[in-house]
């Protein structure tokens, strides 16, 4: 990763009458507009794709107030399930001095405009909270100063509350829409004037404030990517390759012309160049409702040449992935001499573990909708990265992207999948095609089929332990299809983010620790999926951890704790270590090991650690730090002597600085226990012969009810004081090894292997 | 074929094939796009409406099966969109992304149209059928109890 800037830095870009246009029909004329630039400038990860760099120094938030007192305020970041179009507003509103019921959410096209709109990484708030606190103390600056100009009085006697000027002393108020035209006089306030609500004057940041679209979900009025209709729209079920890079040879659409309801089979091209996020090309069925696209598409014949990953086999790739690692790769962080260290050990283990493919599943299927006028599209879709569907909109079409608005819809989750928009370039392209709207349809064997696969994995690991059962030696290797060859199919290597996700910043306090790569092609699509590596390197760092604790005789807790090591900061980048800390400064977001202490102290202690268990009942933890937060996961699993797996609870443990809404911060961390069921447990994607071998929730199994735990409790332990951190995916890491764990407390049974439910656990 | 009483109004059904699941009846014919679509074989629970009263999965339910008797979705759950669970959904804070919420309130729904005190052991029985992505099982727990604590 290239070097990369990290100085946020804010100024006032617009002030007054809507004069470029920024919120063209959102309010009305006088409206007192606000707009604050922030930037971060930081090196694009491979998530980020195109778009995120030229994003940098590019406004990102807007906010209006009318003169009857509205205020609106512009969610620019995607909602798939975390809250953020409800939390981030409420920030501003905070700032500003709103009254709840007089702020409205409005959801922003994809635009530069607004800075990065890519909705991943578990960024929106660790990125854009001090910019919203600005952009809504600014304007409460603003209206202040009105306020005391038209009172006489100085401006440090006013505050805001309840949607008005106050002026302390003598207890009068002046609406803000009364202020409105008078503050959008005024000259645009220094950042460094800025002051911002003390803690105990909050009223949304720190509070179970409601999510926005809760009525509209509860009732079925939500609009999802799906829910899109237009006038004269067409539907449209494309068959895409089986393989990567498989074209088109023949087509017979007789059968599918003939059926009633189908309007058209057409074409769709494949991609040029990097994959990326290009569409797949295939044949396309478009017909007057779903039904009938669904039904020609049945009866379309296609068959397809051949393509470099047409041979892709899973189980031999998974093979391979082991020998990989089961042999020296690239040095990526060194401490002492490893090698020589466990070559002296008194006591010496080693293992490989390896973790499956995995699609991302959204309840949602990709689905979009789009529609030309005038030589200008308008696509709707469900998508985590807005402005990187209006770029690939305008590359497939070739138009410019003024040309294209992307409307961003509700997301029936997301995970990683929705930051990748085939979907919405394919509906761009059979729109124009077909002089109609159409909506692009994808069926859940297309979603399992057609994913951006969170990658298969293999991870190697070397420990040794001295005459007095102390760890002295740690050694770790990995390997995996890299997301790199999305963008860059040659590419083999993992990069230093991907390393980064859990495995070269490993907080062990051993003398002499190394962290190694192996390289491998990829075959298919490779993407992001919630915590990334994360969940292969968890799984094995501490799953291992544990391993390493019943061979030096101790308990598992206690020689964690001792793993961990005095309070420090753990600084990767003085070993040799290219570690990209999530894109953000280490000064700014240490690895501290305080904090993971902390964390992991409340799981044990909220289990119930060192408690007898019954037989095939065991207590499981695991402490992991992702983005920029510390998350310990506590199980409790009984296995039956069948081997059949239960939870009957699971305590989380997290620290990710100030909740700014604590409950959905909670809901978060619940639901990544739940995730990291489903993938400890079930999931599994595989291909044979370059073709997918699961096709529905039959076969590539999530948790259901029964299979989630009877009881999560999760306890926020962060410092209110520190800047608040992700919290979409870092709840996920530690729960696959909490439960591999705890089921070795349970049954004596090892697991090295994801999912789980792969191995015998059956006991007597 | 006769029309189909949605949510209590006639729905004509001329020139649809009867072999068209009622999910996309509901959806591309109905108007009623709170049924959602997450799997087409009655995996995943997203579509769940009423049929006569009983819990069915829209995507394999033919539309012929569907004659004469009373389908009810989310949209006609309660005609102020206050049904107990709606509300306890809401309280409880249950959705996150919301794609599957519709389907998991209409089971809940046929449950405690059936059992005004549902154990956990019922609880996964009715629910198991739906699946959520987001993870939000333990507050559907909790709030199909607080429903029915509301119902009596």
């Amino acid at each position: 990763m290239s070097a990369h800037g990290n100085e946020t830095s804010r100024r006032i870009v617009a002030i007054g009458p809507d004069r470029r246009g920024f919120l063209k029909g959102m309010v009305g004329a006088g409206a007192f507009l606000l707009g604050v630039r922030a930037g971060v400038i930081a090196a694009p990860r491979p998530s980020d794709g195109p778009g995120d760099a030229a994003a940098a120094f590019a406004p990102n938030v807007w906010l209006a107030i009318e003169a009857d007192d509205r205020v609106r305020i512009v969610a620019h970041r995607s909602e798939m399930g975390t809250g953020i179009r409800t939390v981030l507003p409420l920030v501003v509103a905070d700032e500003l001095g709103c009254s709840r019921e007089k702020v409205e959410i409005v959801q922003a096209i994809g635009d530069e405009k607004y800075g990065s709109q890519d909705t991943d990484g578990s960024r929106s708030i660790r990125r854009f909270y001090e910019p919203m606190r600005a952009a809504g103390a600014t304007a409460a600056l603003m209206l202040r100063r009105a306020a005391a100009a038209r009172w006489k009085v100085p401006v440090g006697e006013t505050h805001t509350a309840d949607h008005a000027v106050v002026h302390g002393a003598t207890g009068k108020r002046l609406g803000f829409g009364a202020l409105a035209a008078d503050a959008a006089k005024l000259p645009v306030p220094d950042a460094t004037e800025l002051t911002f609500k003390k803690p105990a004057d909050r009223r949304f940041i720190g509070a179970d404030a409601p999510i926005d679209d809760a009525r509209g979900i509860v009732t079925g009025a939500a609009k999802f990517g799906g829910d899109i209709r237009r006038p004269g729209m067409l539907f449209a079920m494309i068959v895409r390759p089986p393989a990567l890079g498989q074209a088109v040879k023949t087509v017979d659409d007789k059968a599918t012309r003939a059926l009633k309801g189908v309007v058209d089979v057409v074409r769709v091209p494949g991609f040029s160049g990097a994959h990326a996020f290009q569409p797949l090309g295939g044949v396309a069925v478009l017909a007057r409702d779903t039904w009938s696209a669904l039904q020609g598409r049945r009866l379309l014949q296609v068959t397809w040449g051949e393509s470099p990953h047409s041979a892709l086999d899973d189980a031999a790739l998974a093979e391979r992935l082991v020998k990989i690692v089961e042999k020296p790769g690239a040095v990526l962080r060194e401490r002492g001499d490893t090698p020589k260290a466990l070559k002296s050990a008194d006591t010496r283990i080693a293992a490989t573990y390896r973790t499956a493919r995995l699609a991302h599943a959204p309840m949602e299927p990709p689905v979009a909708t789009a529609e030309w006028k005038d030589g200008a599209c308008t696509v709707w879709a469900p998508t985590q990265n807005p402005q990187a569907a209006r770029d690939e909109v305008a590359r497939m079409c070739a138009v410019d992207k003024a040309a294209v608005t992307v409307e961003v819809t509700l997301l029936g989750g997301g995970f990683g999948r929705k930051s990748k928009a085939d979907f919405a370039s394919e509906a761009a392209w059979l729109a124009r095609h077909a002089k109609a709207p159409v909506q692009v349809v994808w069926t859940r064997e297309d979603d399992i089929a057609h994913s951006y696969f969170h990658a298969p994995a293999a991870v190697h690991l070397e420990a040794g332990l001295d005459q007095k059962k102390r760890p002295v030696a740690w050694l770790q290797r990995s390997a995996f299809p890299t997301i790199t060859s999305t963008f860059n199919p040659a590419a083999k290597a993992p990069s230093p983010m991907e390393m980064g996700l859990g495995f070269t910043d490993v907080p062990w306090a051993v003398p002499n620790l190394r962290a190694e790569g192996g390289e491998v092609e990829h075959h298919s699509r490779i993407g992001w999926y919630r915590a990334v590596c994360n969940i292969w390197h968890a799984f094995a760092v501490h799953g291992f951890a544990d391993e390493l604790a019943h061979a030096a005789g101790a308990d598992p807790l206690a020689f964690l704790r001792d793993l961990i090591g005095p309070k420090r900061l753990v600084d990767p980048t003085t070993e040799g270590c290219t570690y990209p800390n999530y894109g953000e400064p280490l000064a700014k977001y240490p690895i501290d090991t305080g904090r993971l202490r902390r964390v992991l102290d409340r799981a044990a202690e909220d289990i119930g650690w060192g408690r007898k268990t019954p037989a095939g009942t065991g207590l499981g933890i695991a402490v992991h730090r992702s983005f920029l937060t510390y998350v310990a996961a506590a199980c409790e699993v009984q296995v039956s002597q069948q081997g059949k797996v239960s939870i009957p609870r699971f305590v989380i443990a997290a620290d990710c600085g100030l909740a700014v809404n604590p409950d959905r911060v909670r809901a978060q961390m619940e639901g990544s226990v739940v995730f990291g069921v489903s993938l400890a447990l079930h999931s599994a994607a595989s291909h044979k012969a370059g073709r997918i071998e699961q096709s529905n929730f039959h076969d590539y199994r999530i948790a259901r009810i029964t299979d989630a735990p009877r009881r999560i409790d999760v306890r926020l332990v962060g410092d209110g004081e520190n800047l608040p951190t992700g919290v979409g995916e870092p709840g996920v890491p530690p729960i696959a090894p909490a439960l591999a764990n705890g089921i070795f407390a349970a049954t004596g049974k090892r697991v090295r292997e994801l999912p789980l439910s792969r191995a015998d656990l059956s006991w007597s | 074929m006769p029309a189909i009483d949605v949510n209590g109004k006639a729905i004509e059904t001329d020139g649809i094939d009867p072999a068209m699941p009622l999910l996309w009846f509901l959806r591309d014919h109905a108007g009623m796009t709170g049924v959602k679509f997450g799997c087409g074989m009655a995996q995943c629970g997203c579509c769940t409406v009423h049929l006569g009263g009983r819990a069915v999965r829209a995507c394999v339910t033919p539309v012929s099966a569907a004659m004469g008797q009373p389908v009810v979705t989310i949209e006609g759950l309660d005609e102020k969109g206050e049904h107990p669970l709606q509300k306890a959904w809401a309280a409880a804070g249950v959705p996150q992304c919301g794609y599957c919420q519709a389907g998991q309130i209409m089971s809940a729904a046929a449950l405690l149209a059936q059992n005004k005190g549902p154990s956990d052991d019922d609880i996964d029985r009715a629910m198991r059928g739906n699946l959520c992505r987001c993870g939000t099982y333990p507050r559907i727990r909790e709030a199909i109890k607080a429903a029915a604590k509301e119902m009596g």
